[in-house]
């Protein structure tokens, strides 16, 4: 048996299962879904690029707990914000300084 | 089939559960090797040690850490087994009901003593009944065959794909775990034929089809439905466990039921009991026979899933039931399996009376005399108008 993707298991209506639908004990039968849960909410600060001091050493993109750096062309792009808790270790570990921790501003 | 094995082997309740365990060898045992842990495991590493068995034993720091052993192993697509008793199950407590909720098909021997404190080592029902709203199917057995047969039942019952909880399985310390009995057994391959393979659903070890166990249930999550299915699973589990013993009475001869009524068609009291006490209890209901007394027992077998519909019935002709616990429920209005009973009963027209009774607690003893003077407080309830006061009494107890 290859692998079960996402689709092999529709949650979509999730909020309307009775107790027969669910997994057995709760187990998440398939793998590779955790980017279904937005953890960008948890974040108090954020983290800013500075394109013109990124070297392209990828260290961030490495080092980044939740894969929330976006590399294009070889260098940090950008951030996903849907999954980025804010931690900073891609500010902390980035040795050109080209990322900054600032404080999140909520709207 | 071939003719039932016959031969009657002198054995400890602990060694009959052992055997027992041989019989299975389950893929992992983990256990604690050291007091307030029971001679199951001792006897059981000492199998291990000499290929008897092909089961990974794992030696653990505590009965948290067993329990935990045992979760992480059955999550990974093992059949698993560990044994307990007394603190060592109280230890466990917190993983009862992580094993419950994960569905994880584990058999657990539970050796009944005492909780602390005062320290006490000795029999009573403290320690399981305590686990009673764990989510664990309860088999309590009454003597060394019954260690032996409702382990191996357990197997089945746990594994079964309407099931699939973990199923402990109780004797009496000391009075059956250390104490020699007779014990007739199936042969290895008839125990084998019976519990058939196992199949996990969903096991960690597949990296084919990789699964995540024991998620966190997001902050509005489902805990609600899970539980529900845990309970619904519970419930079918009743006619499993009949089906199992109907299964295992034809291959052994041995026929179980959810309870075992002895002298009940006709009784007009009853005494309710669990676990060595039915001995002596089936002892006295047959002298107050004799003296045309119409005295009956029910000692219960299965206590999670609990049969109150089929006590309802059994129990319907009785005018005045006693039920023994050997625990308490502190400031409930009686023990365990009163509650149960008197429960059961409440919906029954005419209505018995259901009386409390404690007796045997850290290993008092329990002669034929006090369940005497319980059939006793039965007879005159049952001859008196109106109803008689639902206080505890106790058997055996020291009093100024």
């Amino acid at each position: 048996m290859s692998a079960a993707k996402k689709s092999d298991w529709d949650v979509s209506d999730i909020d309307t299962w009775g107790p027969e639908r669910h997994q057995l004990g709760a187990t998440i039968p398939v793998a590779g879904n955790s980017e279904e849960v937005e953890t960008g909410g948890w974040r108090s600060q954020v983290p800013v690029i500075s394109p013109e001091k990124c070297t392209g050493c990828l260290l961030c993109y490495f080092y980044c707990p939740d894969a929330s750096i976006i590399i294009e062309d070889g260098k940090a792009a950008g951030i996903d914000f849907e999954h980025c808790k804010g931690c900073g270790i891609c500010a902390r570990e980035c040795p050109a300084k080209a990322i900054a921790m600032k404080a999140e501003e909520k709207e | 089939m071939s003719g039932q094995n016959t031969e009657t082997l002198a054995v400890t309740g602990n060694e009959a559960a052992a055997e027992a365990m041989r019989q299975i060898d389950p893929d992992v045992v983990c256990a604690y090797p050291i007091t307030p842990q029971t001679e199951v495991v001792q006897l059981y590493a000492q199998m291990v040690a000499d290929g008897k068995v092909s089961s990974e034993f794992v030696t653990v720091e505590s009965e948290h850490s067993a329990m935990s052993a045992v979760i992480g192993a059955a999550a990974g697509g093992a059949r698993t087994m560990t044994a307990t008793s007394s603190q060592g199950f109280a230890l466990m407590w917190e993983l009862l009901f992580v094993a419950s909720s994960y569905r994880l098909p584990i058999v657990m021997t539970t050796v009944n003593r005492a909780l602390s404190g005062p320290i006490n080592i000795h029999c009573d029902h403290s320690d399981s009944m305590g686990g009673r709203d764990s989510g664990w199917i309860q088999l309590y057995g009454e003597n060394h065959q019954q260690a032996y047969d409702n382990c191996i039942q357990a197997v089945r019952i746990a594994e079964h794909l309407e099931v699939r909880l973990p199923v402990m399985h109780m004797y009496d310390g000391y009075v059956i775990s250390g104490a020699i009995g007779p014990l007739v057994m199936l042969s290895d391959d008839q125990v084998q034929d019976f519990i058939g393979p196992f199949t996990a659903v969903n096991p960690l070890l597949d990296p084919k089809r990789p699964v995540t166990v024991g998620p966190f249930d997001g902050l509005h999550g489902w805990y609600f439905e899970h539980k529900v299915a845990q309970n619904r699973a519970m419930d079918r589990a009743l006619k499993v466990i009949q089906d199992v013993a109907d299964e295992y009475g034809e291959l052994s001869g041995r026929h179980y039921g959810l309870f075992e009524p002895y002298r009940l068609d006709d009784a007009e009291i009853a005494i309710v009991v669990v676990g060595s006490t039915a001995g002596t209890t089936r002892l006295v209901v047959d002298k107050l026979r004799a003296k045309g007394v119409k005295a009956g027992m029910i000692r219960m077998r299965v206590f999670r899933p609990f049969p109150h519909a089929a006590y309802a019935s059994a129990l319907e002709h009785v005018k005045v039931v006693g039920v023994l616990d050997r625990a308490d429920s502190f400031g409930a209005q009686g023990g365990p399996l009163f509650l149960e009973i008197r429960a059961a009963l409440y919906d029954n027209d005419p209505r018995p009376q259901v009386l409390p009774f404690i007796y045997g607690l850290g290993g008092r003893d329990i002669f034929p005399d006090n369940i005497e003077q319980a059939f006793a407080v039965l007879e005159k309830a049952a001859q008196e108008k109106g109803r008689t006061s639902t206080g505890r009494r106790y058997l055996n107890l020291r009093e100024d």
